[in-house]
């Protein structure tokens, strides 16, 4: 307390204090700002349209075009559907910061899930495509997990590893980790295709075939999986066990060989 | 052992006997041994018995880990989970086994070399190195006795038995050379082959159905196999080793290469998903970009351009499965590939 009074009269003081009082007005107007949105969502599918395309044209336009028709920096966006829509802005990916780097990454999402349903409402109404999936589609009941298990195996285990851990692509690319990713958004990503990864549509992997995977995923690559091995290493394998075997058990067991002839067992220490 | 009570300072320092001596004709002499230096378990048998005991517990806990290891072997159920910092959750049995085992044995190993260090002998010892050869009435001895047994076995005066003999220790290896032909038949005409053939339907493996052109979307992967494969088939693994197929759909507009749209449907293009190189199944499909990456070691190919090499290891391009849509709409191979699946052999030519 003491310190702080000493700089009261600092030349910085008015600075420090006048951004305190931004920070804190932002952060009051980004808490109490949704509250208003969230009335849009109860009026007509019309209006919520229309609010979506007030926010496709401040967050979205610059890339994707003010049609949503697609530019040298994004992609056309008619015919992507609800669920990309949903996928991209509620996981952070969209808006993108740039369209230069190897692939989009994963950060905090920006938007509200009303502000997200009226985007979503908008680039549905450019042209048909798959809808935002519903709580019944994606949820645990009546799934079979060892079904799921080869299913990811066969369409998914390439690139994301064998329990969803991730893996490394061609030039910056990469498969994100599937851990703790919301059942939803693992859905509109099969549907979807995000970025590189290819789609996989009801057509050639059904809707229990997806239920099934996300089973999976869930029971082996969730904060509720037990691993019976404890650490996991990456779910990379004999590859990651082996060096940790290597490296720490022989590692240990050297070390204890050094510790014990370093000592002598002579009386007289020389 | 020693157990005089005589101060570690003050211990007599043992000469060694055979310390040579300096002259004329050897300049370097020998030093010999250092004198030899007690151990505090040699002079003071406190010491010596706080060893014993030592040794003792470590056995003593070994043992205690034994009966532990299979007290939880009796005990733990085999699926109750147990958090252990800093290693997190994990299954309680496994944990209660190894680390038992871990230190019974452990245990063992400290208590043997603790003993061999305080209480065993540490006495260096030196001794003399003899000639390897024997001496010369030895060898005259074992030569005299080797005659003498030819002699009395006959074996140059009956020539019957000496070369019947010769003939059954020629033979007797024969037997391991007809066992290597069990390495074989060789593989024939069968590396060159797989399943498909003209109007072989395209069987989505997700489903187990035929596959339509509209079910393939642009910008999705799918993998298929020859209809009438099916995976409780005896045979299905070595088949579908070599008949995966993997089903991806772009616009035609985009397809380089002249064949590959050739022997396209409507942009719909099937290819080997067995990797060139040595076989691995490759299908890391990156949508945008229509590369397939091999996850073993990361050749790259071209979908779009005949599934060129454009990167890695791999010697020649992703066999492509030429397909059509027969009468009922549904997709069906036009034959089988025109050139071996999979890696390059000797006769692949």
């Amino acid at each position: 307390m003491k310190k702080l009074s000493a700089r009261r009269r600092h030349p910085l003081a008015a600075v420090v204090v006048l951004l305190l009082a931004l920070a804190c007005t932002g952060g009051l107007y980004a808490v109490f700002a949704p509250a208003d949105k969230a009335q849009a969502e109860e009026s007509a599918q019309s209006l919520t349209i229309e609010e979506g395309k007030k926010l496709y044209a401040v967050g979205c336009a610059s890339c994707h075009g003010t049609g949503g028709q697609g530019t040298s920096d994004g992609p056309s966006l008619v015919g992507v559907g609800a669920a990309a829509v949903d996928f991209q802005v509620s996981t952070g990916r969209m808006p993108a910061a740039t369209s230069q780097g190897a692939q989009v990454p994963k950060k905090k999402n920006i938007y509200s899930q009303a502000e997200i349903d009226q985007l979503a409402a908008f680039i549905a109404s450019l042209g048909a495509g798959p809808s935002v999936p519903t709580e019944e589609q994606y949820g645990p009941e009546g799934a079979d997990i060892a079904k799921g298990g080869e299913l990811f195996r066969n369409n998914c285990a390439q690139c994301h590893n064998f329990t969803g851990k991730g893996g490394a692509l061609t030039k910056g690319k990469y498969a994100p980790s599937l851990e703790d990713v919301d059942p939803k958004h693992i859905y509109e990503a099969m549907q979807t295709g995000p970025q590189n990864m290819p789609s996989f549509p009801d057509t050639t992997l059904s809707e229990q075939n997806k239920k099934d995977i996300i089973a999976y995923l869930h029971a082996v690559n969730s904060d509720e999986t037990v691993n019976p091995g404890g650490l996991e290493l990456g779910g990379l394998g004999p590859v990651s066990e082996g060096l940790f075997a290597w490296i720490f058990g022989l590692g240990g067991l050297i070390a204890v060989a050094v510790w014990v002839a370093a000592r002598t067992a002579k009386a007289k220490k020389s | 052992m020693s157990s005089q009570e005589i101060p570690e300072e003050n211990l007599p320092a043992e000469q060694d006997a055979h310390v040579a001596v300096a002259d004329e004709k050897n300049p370097f002499a020998d030093p010999g041994l250092p004198p030899h230096e007690h151990r505090i378990q040699d002079i003071d048998e406190r010491a010596a018995r706080r060893s014993e005991r030592t040794v003792a517990l470590l056995f003593t806990v070994s043992m205690l880990a034994t009966v532990g290891f299979i007290a939880s072997y009796v005990a733990i159920p085999h699926d109750k989970s147990v958090f252990v910092f800093p290693i997190g959750h994990l299954n309680a049995l496994n944990f209660a086994l190894g680390l038992t085992l871990g230190t019974a044995l452990f245990c063992i190993g400290a208590g043997a070399v603790h003993w061999a260090r305080t209480l065993m002998s540490d006495v260096e010892v030196a001794d003399d190195r003899h000639a390897i050869a024997a001496e010369p009435e030895v060898k005259a001895k074992v030569m005299a006795d080797f005659r003498q047994g030819a002699k009395e076995s006959a074996i140059g005066r009956r020539k019957l038995i000496r070369n019947t003999m010769l003939g059954a220790l020629t033979l007797v290896p024969l037997s391991g050379v007809v066992l290597l032909r069990d390495l074989g038949p060789l593989p024939g005409t069968k590396l060159r082959h797989t399943l498909w053939s003209k109007g072989k339907l395209l069987v989505n493996m997700n489903t187990n159905e035929p596959l339509r052109p509209s079910d393939v979307a642009v910008g999705s992967l799918t993998f298929a196999k020859p209809e009438g494969l099916e995976e409780h088939d005896h045979d299905f693994q070595n088949e579908i080793a070599k008949a995966a197929l993997m089903i991806v759909r772009l616009q035609p507009d985009d397809i380089k290469d002249k064949r590959e749209l050739e022997w396209s449907h409507e942009g719909i293009v099937a290819y080997s998903k067995i990797c060139t190189h040595v076989g691995c199944p490759i299908s890391l499909y990156e949508q945008q970009t229509h590369h397939v990456l091999c996850p073993c070691h990361q050749s790259t190919f071209d979908l779009s351009d005949g599934a060129r090499v454009i990167f890695g290891p791999a010697g020649h391009a992703l066999p492509q499965l030429r397909i059509g849509v027969n009468d009922e709409g549904y997709l069906e191979a036009l034959g089988d590939f025109d050139e071996p699946v999979g890696p390059a052999f000797w006769e692949r030519g």
